[in-house]
């Protein structure tokens, strides 16, 4: 497989730092991340519950919750700084430029307004629209995402949906207007297979027709296997492991990535065999150590790990694999 | 091994009455469960799988008596649960837990994590009150949260945070029986492994038994030993693992047990998936005959008008085909 070369990326994350109020005064929640797309690139990000995806995500499209605020970074978009724009210069990049599918689809999806009006509404906002033909196209929509009998389902409420529908219906809100940008967090966790390969071919063939760009985020390793580029891997708010994505599966190098690895359920495991998983719990944000985040759960950490936090360089021998580990990275040294 | 089951469902159905229309002018039914038939037995795990929408959560919830069942019976300690009211079933309440798909809608975004959590423990008197704050931090390191977050709210949680709530505050009542509904689909997979080893651990413990509800067959044939295939409401094939995963009859299953991607990107940059065409029908319109027949790739004339008979083919191994033969050497 031969990943696209991409010249300039659309959008380009520097430095974003996330943080939160809280009664001992401001916490770090996103420490730093630095992360690029390319045109028609597809990005999986992975990472422990809780690390800080969904906050990255949201912020970009400044809907950060209260009490939560960014301190500092840029995120370029098509040239603009998204951190920067005024509200109505976002609205009109929110799902138009840039589709989003939101975690959750019961609190994203407004519950006493009918599917079809919520499918229609950016249509004719950012599409100009007739009512009728944003119907027809909402209807096309719900059958790309194979909903069945989408001219009857179009009229149902949220709750009369299954949770998989649900999740289809915002994905078919984040690709309504055929956006430069898809950013999509966790859409098919509650997928079947048959299902999810649906969707997984529907976001190829649109990279294909329209050159879209795509955030995926999952812990799906084996899905995003099959879909993206490059993977960047997130730990306690920062980027440890960044790599196009058979170089990750081959080459696993941060200890954190390789845990992930050993803890993906086999089909050929034993019944009721002990998974192995990660020991310990990722820090809390506030209460980070010094050094690197991962030292406090890592096997292999040393004095230094416990003083200073490993900056994220790349491979000699493969420059787009980056890892922020000071083991792997003497590892690498003494090989070269 | 004389396992018992610990509820018999019979002749399970529910349908929902919809609007439709611009206006709701339009009725129609949804079939989202037909005529399902089943038993759990005490301190197994059973899966439930099949594309989203065949009715899996519907299930769940009609078992437990969450939503009224349109018809059939659920025996659970010698009484047919689904036709208590909502009194009436109390007593059962506190043994039969279920974990749901969609955990903010069914936390109380105004009690904190320690509330959602305690509230159980103190309503069916399982601890006092000077018990309470330890047994509710060994519930949430259970589940891999610190302490500390008793004292949050649901919305200030990530959603795999949010989901692990969900299962502490249905482990806290001390169930027998646990609806799983994609209950661990959102965390990563080393939080799913830490939580997958804790049912399997409260499950040797305490025979606890659980219908796990998901659509990871990879962690479906870690934990099940046996697995229900539903389609479009009904069920398709019903076996131990062992049987569904080396020796699937259904056509449903075996098209579904091809589509599991696998973590490899070279694999799965070449693989071939068993596609399904045709069309794929509305629970609103059901098709005659075998549910499946508009994508089944070797259907014939039979399936389009007659409804395929649950039976047992081999000794614990249910299908509803007409192409499987009476007996299948097992
Ligand atoms: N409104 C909030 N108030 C306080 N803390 C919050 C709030 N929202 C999120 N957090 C915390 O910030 C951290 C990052 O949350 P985020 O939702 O970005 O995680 P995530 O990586 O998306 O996790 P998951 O995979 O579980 O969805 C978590 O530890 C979470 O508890
Ligand atoms: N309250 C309701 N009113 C009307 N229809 C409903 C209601 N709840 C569920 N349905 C319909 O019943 C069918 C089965 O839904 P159910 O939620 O049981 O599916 P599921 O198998 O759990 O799917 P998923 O894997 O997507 O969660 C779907 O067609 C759904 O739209
Ligand atoms: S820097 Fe040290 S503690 Fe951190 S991951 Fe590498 S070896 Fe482990
Ligand atoms: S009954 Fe007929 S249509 Fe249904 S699965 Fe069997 S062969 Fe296919
Ligand atoms: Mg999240
Ligand atoms: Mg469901």
């Amino acid at each position: 497989m031969t990943a696209p070369a991409y010249n300039k990326p659309l959008l380009d994350v520097r430095g974003l730092t996330i943080e939160i109020e809280t009664r001992r005064g401001p916490a770090v929640i996103v420490d730093g991340i630095n992360l690029t797309v390319g045109k028609g690139e597809t990005v999986g990000v992975v990472g422990e519950s809780g690390c800080g995806k969904s906050l990255t995500m949201l912020s970009l499209v400044r809907l950060l919750p209260n009490k939560i605020k960014v301190r500092g970074g840029t995120a370029v978009f098509d040239g603009r700084d998204l951190l920067q724009m005024s509200k109505s210069e976002l609205r009109q990049v929110r799902g138009g430029k840039i589709g989003f599918v939101f975690q959750d689809p019961m609190t994203s999806l407004n519950p006493v307004m009918r599917i079809g009006d919520q499918l229609c509404e950016p249509l004719i906002y950012h599409r100009d629209m007739k009512k009728a033909d944003a119907r027809k196209r909402a209807i096309e929509l719900l059958k790309l995402v194979g909903i069945p009998g989408p001219e009857q389902r179009i009229d149902a409420y949220p709750h009369e949906l299954s949770g998989g529908m649900r999740q289809r219906v915002m994905i078919a809100i984040g690709l309504a207007c055929d956006p430069e940008l898809l950013i999509a967090d966790e859409p098919t966790t509650a997928l079947d297979v048959t299902i999810q390969a649906q969707i997984v071919d529907l976001v190829k063939e649109l990279r294909r027709k329209l050159g879209m760009s795509v955030v995926w985020i999952t812990h799906d390793l084996a899905l995003i296997a099959g879909l993206v580029d490059r993977v960047a891997v997130l730990y306690a708010g920062t980027v440890v492991e960044d790599a196009p994505v058979g170089e990750l599966f081959k080459r696993p190098t941060h200890p954190y990535t390789r845990g992930l690895l050993a803890s993906i359920p086999k089909l050929s495991d034993e019944r009721a065999s002990r998974l192995s998983s990660i020991g310990g719990t990722p820090p809390e944000p506030g209460r980070r150590p010094k050094g690197c985040p991962f030292a406090p759960r890592c096997g292999l950490a040393e004095p230094i790990c416990h003083e200073h936090v490993p900056a994220l360089l790349s491979f000699a021998e493969e420059p787009r694999h980056r890892v922020a580990c000071f083991v792997a990275q003497r590892q690498m040294m003494e090989a070269a | 091994m004389g396992a018992q089951p610990l509820l018999k469902v019979e002749n399970l159905v529910k349908h929902f009455v919809v609007k439709l229309g611009a206006f709701g002018e339009k009725g129609a039914t949804v079939y989202a469960v037909d005529d399902v038939s089943f038993d759990i037995m005490t301190g197994e795990t059973l899966s439930l799988v099949g594309e989203s929408g065949c009715g899996k959560s519907t299930t769940g919830f009609t078992l437990l008596n969450l939503q009224r069942a349109t018809a059939g019976k659920v025996i659970f300690e010698g009484e047919n649960i689904v036709a208590l009211d909502e009194k009436r079933m109390r007593p059962y309440r506190r043994a039969l837990q279920i974990v749901f798909q969609d955990p903010y809608s069914t936390l109380n975004p105004r009690m904190t994590v320690g509330e959602v959590v305690g509230e159980p423990i103190l309503f069916h008197k399982l601890a006092t009150k000077a018990e309470l704050p330890e047994r509710i931090a060994r519930l949430l390191a259970d589940v891999g949260l610190p302490s500390r977050f008793a004292q949050r709210y649901p919305h200030e949680l990530s959603g795999g945070q949010r989901q692990r709530v969900a299962i502490a505050r249905a482990l806290a009542c001390q169930p027998k029986f646990i609806v799983c509904d994609e209950a661990i689909s959102a965390l990563d997979v080393s939080v799913q492994a830490q939580i997958i080893n804790l049912l399997l651990d409260l499950q040797q413990k305490y025979g606890l038994t659980y219908l796990f509800i998901a659509h990871d067959l990879a962690v479906v044939r870690h934990i099940s030993d046996r697995v229900g295939v539903m389609y479009l409401g009904r069920l398709a094939e019903l076996a131990t693992r062992e049987q569904l995963f080396s020796n699937p009859l259904h056509p449903y299953t075996k098209a579904l047990l091809s589509a599991v991607p696998e973590a490899d990107p070279e694999l799965e940059q070449t693989r071939r998936r068993q596609i399904l065409t045709g069309d794929v029908p509305s629970p609103l319109a059901p098709p005659a005959g075998c549910r499946f027949h508009t994508r089944c790739p070797i259907a014939m004339d039979q399936c389009r008008s007659v409804v395929p008979e649950w039976r047992e083919v081999v000794p614990g191994h249910h299908v509803a085909c007409h192409a499987v033969a009476e007996s299948v050497p097992g």
